[in-house]
């Protein structure tokens, strides 16, 4: 099936005027796959850390939100194991006036502001509510052993 | 004796009406169980303690009821019937609730459920020259385009995607905002017309009686398959520890209004569903460990004697026991084999700890094996009713009966199946009582009911060339059977309403 104009667009974009501190390159056999990295935000535990994730857009897209998972190890109250994301925009807020850069930049900006009371990692979510100095400090050391450019 | 009309055991007609009981009450009236029954000719209007008043409503009326309220509500408020709808929908159809809020502050409430009577832009398909859509990014000149009175236009190909994404996929009617990110404004049902083909109305008018229904305390969709009546019942969930509120719905099905499963009189919602968890945890299992195993009565490891000579080896803690009395082996002696030591005292010790484990599980098991023997009779339910019938049309033919005179065959397997469906709920009742005097008379019911029903079961049973003879008693049989179970589930009822049963659980 032809891309829809608005994907063609919408990655031309992209390359085009990039959104400072993400990239998002379509594979070239897909273009509805895009590799992306994340710069973690100044300010937070994720600073100098850069997260790679993997974002896809399904058939009816955008109608549908993009599918997007965290590839890099992080330590967040809202990104599990598996890397999945619990972000309102991502769900039942998606609309398909939204796009790919203002879906990273709501995901960077989730890194940069932990939401423990609406927790994906129950675990993690939990200690961030207890123990927030050392939440972030694992926080950070799961940065630099991780995220490392 | 009287006939007794198939409608005298066909619970229930198209009125609607639970009326099995008064029926039943009416015909031994006619007969020579009259004089029993003089006493209760005055009550007889009242209903029986475990019935309830309901009524069932058609599609259509489901939507004469809604466009009532909508136009009522619209009258007072001077609303749109559009917007009236959507505020309706908005406090769940409660209309008090609305004027209340609606006093309280029009501007906020109208706000807060998605109308807005503020926006300057009617809604309309317009062609503006230079529009690109910001959802597919086309730009064609003449490219139709659409948005609601917030004026956030997208052009109308993706809007009806939209439409049929939500509607379709997401199963959304009464909250589909306009497609732009953040903006609260709901797609209103004049709009959702302009814009949704014929398959997405359907489905849009399907999802709107849906939540209609859903949002109502006092309706529920009858959940049999395909059926599309809705059954108006006055009782509330809070109230469902005091009664059993069975429904029977114009397409025949009974069922519980308060859970939705089938009809489980007298047992309440609760206790129906502590049991079915219960069984679907522990019955299969507990039963073939039950039958199968014993516990090493030294380190309780579960053991399956598969085979072998009664001295019994613990493979974990190497205790050695004797298989029969489970005492230990060393006091056996020279009696290999066979186990004739049923005084020695750490037998007897070792034997209680396990009786106290599996007096629970046996407990247990005693009302599940009759919950589930009368489940399976149930099951067969639907090959009796096919032997009914064949057995119908077989005594016509050798006994020169008329149709209308085989009738009692039918009526009483439809008494059959009932009180078979009652009394495996009353062993799931019967498991959560408390022991005392009341729960002896409950047993007693029981055990009458379930004595009628066999005895009744074996007449069904006998060769076509008797039933011709022993129609009378057949008939007398059901109508006792009946009964039985209309006492039965009315002193529970009553005992229910009352509070006066004690039981093992907080349900």
């Amino acid at each position: 099936m032809a891309l829809p104009k608005r994907i063609i667009k919408e990655t031309e974009r992209l390359v085009a005027e990039p959104v400072p501190g993400i990239e998002a390159v379509p594979h070239e056999d897909n273009l509805r796959y895009f590799d992306v990295s994340i710069h973690g935000p100044a300010q937070s535990p994720y600073e100098g850390g850069v997260f790679k994730l993997e974002l896809f857009l399904p058939e009816d897209y955008p109608m549908t939100p993009p599918k997007i998972r965290f590839l890099t190890k992080i330590y967040h109250p809202n990104i599990d194991r598996l890397g999945r994301i619990c972000l309102d925009v991502l769900k039942a807020n998606w609309s398909p006036a939204l796009q790919i850069r203002t879906i990273l930049l709501s995901i960077q900006a989730l890194l940069g502001a932990p939401n423990p009371d609406d927790p994906l990692a129950n675990d993690v979510a939990q200690r961030w509510k207890e123990d927030e100095p050392g939440a972030i400090a694992t926080a950070r050391e799961w940065t630099q052993k991780h995220a490392a450019p | 004796m009287s006939e007794m009309s198939e409608d005298d055991f066909v619970s229930g007609g198209s009125d609607g009406e639970f009326d099995i009981d008064e029926s039943m009450e009416s015909d031994f009236e006619e007969e020579e169980y009259g004089t029993q029954y003089l006493d209760d000719k005055d009550d007889r209007p009242q209903k029986k303690a475990y019935e309830v008043d309901f009524s069932v409503l058609t599609e259509n009326q489901i939507k004469t009821a809604q466009h009532n309220v909508v136009e009522e509500v619209s009258s007072i408020l001077g609303f749109t019937q559009e917007n009236s709808a959507v505020l309706l929908r908005h406090f769940k159809w409660n209309k008090e609730v609305l004027i209340e809020k609606y006093m309280d502050g029009s501007q906020k409430l109208l706000q807060e459920a998605g109308v807005d009577l503020t926006g300057s832009n009617k809604p309309e398909f317009k062609v503006i020259p230079g529009f690109s859509c910001d959802i597919c990014c086309e730009d064609e000149p003449g490219l139709e385009t659409f948005a609601l009175r917030c004026n956030h236009r997208y052009c109308a190909d993706c809007y009806r995607h939209y439409l049929s994404q939500k509607i379709k996929e997401e199963a959304e009617a009464i909250r589909i905002q306009c497609p732009s990110d953040g903006c609260k404004i709901l797609i209103d049902p004049m709009s959702i017309q302009m814009l949704a083909g014929p398959d997405v109305m359907v489905r849009y008018n399907e999802l709107l009686n849906r939540t209609y229904v859903e949002d109502k305390e006092n309706l529920r969709w009858c959940p049999a398959p395909n059926c599309e009546y809705v059954v108006d019942c006055p009782v509330t969930q809070k109230q469902l520890q005091e009664i059993v509120p069975t429904v029977l719905c114009t397409c025949g099905h009974h069922f519980c209004f308060g859970c939705g499963s089938n009809d489980h009189q007298p047992c309440p919602c609760g206790l129906v569903k502590k049991w079915l968890k219960k069984c679907e945890d522990d019955s299969e299992t507990a039963n073939w460990i039950s039958a199968n195993t014993k516990e090493c009565p030294k380190c309780q490891s579960t053991i399956e004697k598969n085979g072998g000579c009664n001295h019994m080896t613990c493979r974990k803690c190497k205790h050695e026991f004797c298989w029969v009395c489970m005492g230990p082996w060393n006091e056996h002696g020279t009696s290999w084999y066979n186990c004739n030591r049923y005084e020695e005292k750490s037998g007897i010790d070792a034997r209680d700890v396990q009786a106290k484990s599996r007096a629970s599980l046996e407990r247990y098991l005693h009302y599940y094996n009759r919950y589930a023997n009368h489940e399976q009779s149930g099951k067969l339910d639907k090959d009796l009713y096919i032997k009914t019938e064949k057995k119908m049309t077989m005594l016509q033919s050798a006994s020169g009966m008329s149709w209308i005179e085989v009738q009692y065959l039918d009526a009483a397997s439809k008494v059959l199946q009932q009180c078979r469906q009652t009394l495996k709920w009353t062993y799931a009742f019967a498991f959560y009582l408390q022991r005392n005097h009341l729960t002896t008379i409950f047993e007693d019911n029981q055990k009458d009911l379930e004595m009628a029903v066999e005895g009744l079961s074996e007449l069904f049973e006998k060769p076509t060339d008797q039933l011709a003879n022993i129609k009378v008693e057949m008939m007398d049989k059901t109508a006792y059977v009946s009964n039985r179970r209309v006492i039965l589930l009315d002193t529970t009822a009553k005992g229910l309403q009352d509070g006066t049963w004690e039981f093992t659980v907080e349900f």
